[in-house]
């Protein structure tokens, strides 16, 4: 068995290809079921159905898209230029921190401000520790997606030392959470009854402002060049090393902003685990979702969906909690495949 | 010993016909449609054996996209192939090799870090590929006159060299049909002359050879027969060696060649753009180092630089463009400025306008709109920003402009820059330079894969340019081009360039010989002013 280039790629195809990645996931996961023991139909309407039934799920799955849709977009942009960023949740870590920080030395101050400065101190907390990454890439050409994986790490560990230490609530019986925070510090809930917030506003926003920024602006158009043609970028006479930057910074300010709406939305205080791996599962939504930024906003959607799914079979059908991560990884795997049988094709000899 | 010559002969022994015997290659009625455009519409061609036939047209009348269904590159939309008389489908380059059919490419696809044997040894079927590869390539390298060491790394050997391990790649595979697309653009007068007789010696083998050139004086010469292809349709079937080079080329624009006017002498002005003891070590290992380059180019003047690929335009072109910064500021200066350190953007601010060799990639980005290419090198100067935002109206009136005073073809702006046709995608790159009217314009290839027409106008716009006080530097390996249009000629060489001398005290031949490396001190005493 050989793999050959196809002379011609079909482009309708391109955008097929998460549609018949998620029908293949669909169909995958049905005979995942139907092994275990589980009725097919009965339980992908638990996992894909149910979840969304009222408006109770429905502002659940908002809440989850949120985040993955900010960071998504702002992975986006990098990812176009090549620029391999891996760290979005380590970034989303220390802008959460450093957001939540700011809400807790203001702790009781009761100003219209305090919330816009969360989100600003948050960004900039996410963005510090992309330019780690940032600069050791146009420094010392080190491997960003090395570097930025390791951080991340560094960062998760930066956090369980402060909320076992400083951050403790002093009146939290020792458990290592940071205290509630008060009102002015939390994003308002948009829908009474439930624990939708405004954060989705901030999510909604990024995918207008990169809607624009890729479509009608100098530094959009950089990053696309860069990445489909690096050396007419070089003959045009943009800078790569700045647009490696710039790829830090996006990334780093929508990884902190979705670390800072979930400390100040469905969180509400900073604890040991802030985000379930949303900074990776945001790579899976920008490359589902074509690095476009209505296409990170569908997949955002069906991935936040795939949590809910997975939490609802363990409730239900008694499913290990690895079915989350198993949909997910189905769903990038069958995309990536589909990527390759458009633009190859096996030849059996 | 029954060597492998002779089985080769024997093997093609059964192919030897005259006018009357089967057609080798026959195509019925064969159709491609891309979007937007008809790229082959009811082609019939019939191809003898033995014969050298020449596929002509203009940019975008359909020659590569034809030869890439005959090799199974593309598959036809309608119509028929018939193989010695039999109906084929040819839906993979695999397929084509095992009819017969070999193709040697305008650009080769050679590992540099490797040696010549084991670079065709990699293109060709397994069986072949054994023991006594090297004894094969070198018999028959020799018996074609296509001399080639198998043990030599490619990174060392010239393009002519090149080209030839990608012949005998094809060679080995006893082919009965070659395709070869522009084969003597990358080669010196010399080199070319040498090229012919190991093709005319296949032919008289019954080897079949469909040759697609722009130069039409060697299409002359060469071939037994031409296929003339207009807007995607064959206009005429002839003998050329029976037609003149304007009647083929009117024949393939189906309206009168226009040559451009040699402008006569202007006086030359001011220095505006001077290189002093510019040397440079290249990053990439296989580069070719600069060595002590100097010249002045002057306000209204064409400054020709001969030479072959691989002996360092690309690398001087880079130092020039700004896209590598030289050591010192100074060894670049426009006018009063020494540039050596500023980068391509800031180089454009000052008027230099730059046309690099690769179209795909380089010049353009492929999977971009055409109006998004145009904004590529003209969002300075044409003044197409504004607060970061790209003024979209305004650039697609700016490419609209080069499309129309350039004549390219294409269904819109809005099609992306791989939809076009290689010599009308060359044609929108030079032009979106022109139309911005740089006061320094430095171009390499420009005519590189143009059809005799289209070469003939944008001659004329650079001769143009200069007569209206720019400076223009044309960096070629067609010397008809440079003779055409330069007012001083200079070569470049293994990274040197030698002192510029005026056309008209110089030929064809002498500089022909100088970039072949010829620097014999006699000779050049006696007959080179250089």
């Amino acid at each position: 068995m050989r793999i050959e280039a196809r002379t011609e790629i079909s482009q309708p195809m391109i955008y097929m290809a998460p549609v018949l990645a998620i029908a293949l996931t669909m169909l995958a996961g049905m005979v995942l079921f139907w092994v275990m023991g589980h009725d097919p139909l009965v339980s992908l309407y638990t996992f894909f159905v149910a979840p969304v039934n009222n408006l109770d799920g429905i502002a659940e799955l908002m809440i989850k898209a949120t985040p993955l849709v900010i960071i998504g977009i702002g992975l986006s942009f990098g990812f176009r230029a090549n620029v391999w960023n891996i760290g979005a949740e380590g970034q989303l870590t220390i802008g959460a921190i450093a957001g939540g920080v700011l809400a807790l030395v203001f702790y009781e101050v009761d100003s219209l401000f305090l919330l816009p400065g969360m989100i600003i101190v948050a960004a900039l907390g996410g963005m510090a520790w992309a330019a780690i990454p940032a600069f050791l890439k146009t420094r010392y050409n080190a491997n960003e997606i090395l570097t930025s994986l390791m951080l991340t790490y560094v960062a998760l560990l930066i956090l369980s030392m402060l909320i076992h230490g400083p951050l403790k609530d002093p009146d939290g019986m020792n458990f290592p959470e940071s205290r509630m925070l008060h009102d002015a510090a939390l994003l308002p809930i948009l829908i009474e009854d439930t624990r939708l917030h405004a954060g989705v506003f901030l999510a909604l926003a990024a995918v207008a402002t990169a809607w624009v920024i890729l479509g009608r602006h100098i530094i959009g158009f950089q990053i696309k060049v860069i990445g489909m043609a690096p050396r007419a970028a070089s003959f045009a006479g943009f800078d790569q090393r700045k647009i490696i930057w710039l790829s830090f910074m996006f990334a780093g300010a929508a990884s902190g902003i979705a670390g800072i709406s979930e400390i100040a939305g469905p969180l509400g205080q900073i604890v040991p685990t802030i985000s379930p791996g949303y900074g990776f599962t945001a790579i899976i939504v920008a490359f589902v979702g074509r690095l476009h930024p209505v296409g990170i906003l569908m997949a955002g959607l069906l991935m936040a969906l795939s949590y809910l799914g997975g939490e609802n079979a363990q409730i239900e059908m008694n499913m290990p909690n690895a079915v989350t991560g198993v949909f997910q990884g189905m769903l990038l795997f069958f995309l990536l495949a589909c990527d390759v049988l458009i633009k190859f094709r096996l030849r059996f000899k | 010993m029954d060597s492998f010559v002779a089985m080769y002969l024997r093997l093609n022994a059964s192919g030897w016909g005259n006018e009357g015997v089967q057609s080798l290659l026959s195509l019925r009625g064969i159709r491609k449609e891309f979007p937007g455009c008809l790229a082959n519409d009811d082609v019939d061609l019939d191809v003898l054996p033995g014969q050298i036939h020449a596929l002509l047209g203009e940019n975008g009348a359909g020659k590569s996209t034809l030869v890439k269904m005959i090799y199974g590159i593309l598959r036809p939309d309608g119509g028929e192939m018939l193989w010695n008389g039999t109906p084929v489908t040819i839906d993979t380059p695999s397929t084509a090799r095992a009819l017969g059919i070999g193709m040697v490419f305008q650009h080769f696809s050679l590992f540099e870090a490797l040696t010549v044997a084991e670079n065709i040894s990699l293109g060709i079927p397994k069986e072949l590929a054994g023991p006594g590869l090297n004894d094969r390539i070198v018999e028959i390298s020799k018996f074609y006159g296509l001399p080639l060491d198998p043990t030599r790394e490619v990174h060392s050997l010239s393009v002519g060299e090149r080209q030839r391990i990608e012949i005998v790649r094809c060679l080995l595979q006893n082919p009965k049909l070659l395709i070869m697309d522009e084969p003597t653009s990358v080669l010196t007068p010399q080199e070319a002359n040498k090229l012919f007789e190991t093709l005319e010696r296949l032919a008289s083998e019954g080897v079949s050879i469909l040759y697609i050139s722009h130069r039409l004086e060697e299409i002359r010469k060469l071939c037994h027969k031409a296929t003339i292809l207009r807007l995607g349709r064959v206009v005429s079937d002839c003998d050329p060696s029976l037609e003149t080079a304007r009647s083929l080329a009117e024949m393939m624009m189906g309206g009168d060649l226009n040559l451009a006017e040699r402008r006569q002498g202007t006086a030359a002005g001011p220095v505006l753009f001077e290189v002093s003891r510019l040397s440079c070590q290249p990053e990439d290992p296989f580069g070719v180092p600069l060595k002590d380059i100097s010249f002045a180019l002057r306000e209204g003047e064409i400054l020709g630089v001969a030479g072959l690929a691989g002996n360092g335009q690309k690398e001087l072109m880079g130092m020039l463009s700004g896209e590598t910064l030289s050591d010192s500021p100074g060894m670049i200066t426009m006018g009063d400025v020494a540039v050596g350190s500023l980068g391509p953007r800031r180089r454009r601010a000052l008027g230099l306008g730059f046309v690099p060799e690769e179209r795909l990639g380089h010049g353009a980005v492929p999977d971009m709109m055409l109006w998004e290419n145009g904004f590529l090198s003209a969002m300075q100067g044409q003044n197409l920003m504004s607060k970061g935002f790209i003024k979209v109206a305004k650039t697609v009136g700016f490419t609209r402009a080069v499309v129309n005073r350039f004549n390219v073809k294409t269904a819109g702006v809005e099609h992306n820059a791989s939809s076009l046709s290689g010599g009308n995608l060359q044609k929108f790159i030079v032009g979106r330079e022109i139309e911005q009217n740089p006061s320094v314009l430095i171009v390499l290839q420009p005519t590189w894969g143009v059809d005799a027409g289209s070469a003939t106008a944008i001659h004329q716009e650079l001769m143009d340019m200069a007569a209206n006080g720019a400076a223009v530097l044309v960096i070629s390996q067609d010397l008809d081009e440079l003779f055409a249009v330069s007012d001083r000629i200079a070569v470049m060489c293994e990274g040197s360039l030698s002192r510029a001398t005026p056309v008209s005290d110089t030929t064809v031949e002498q500089i022909g010989l100088l970039m072949g490396g010829l620097q014999d001190p006699e000779r050049i005493a006696a007959g080179l002013a250089i």
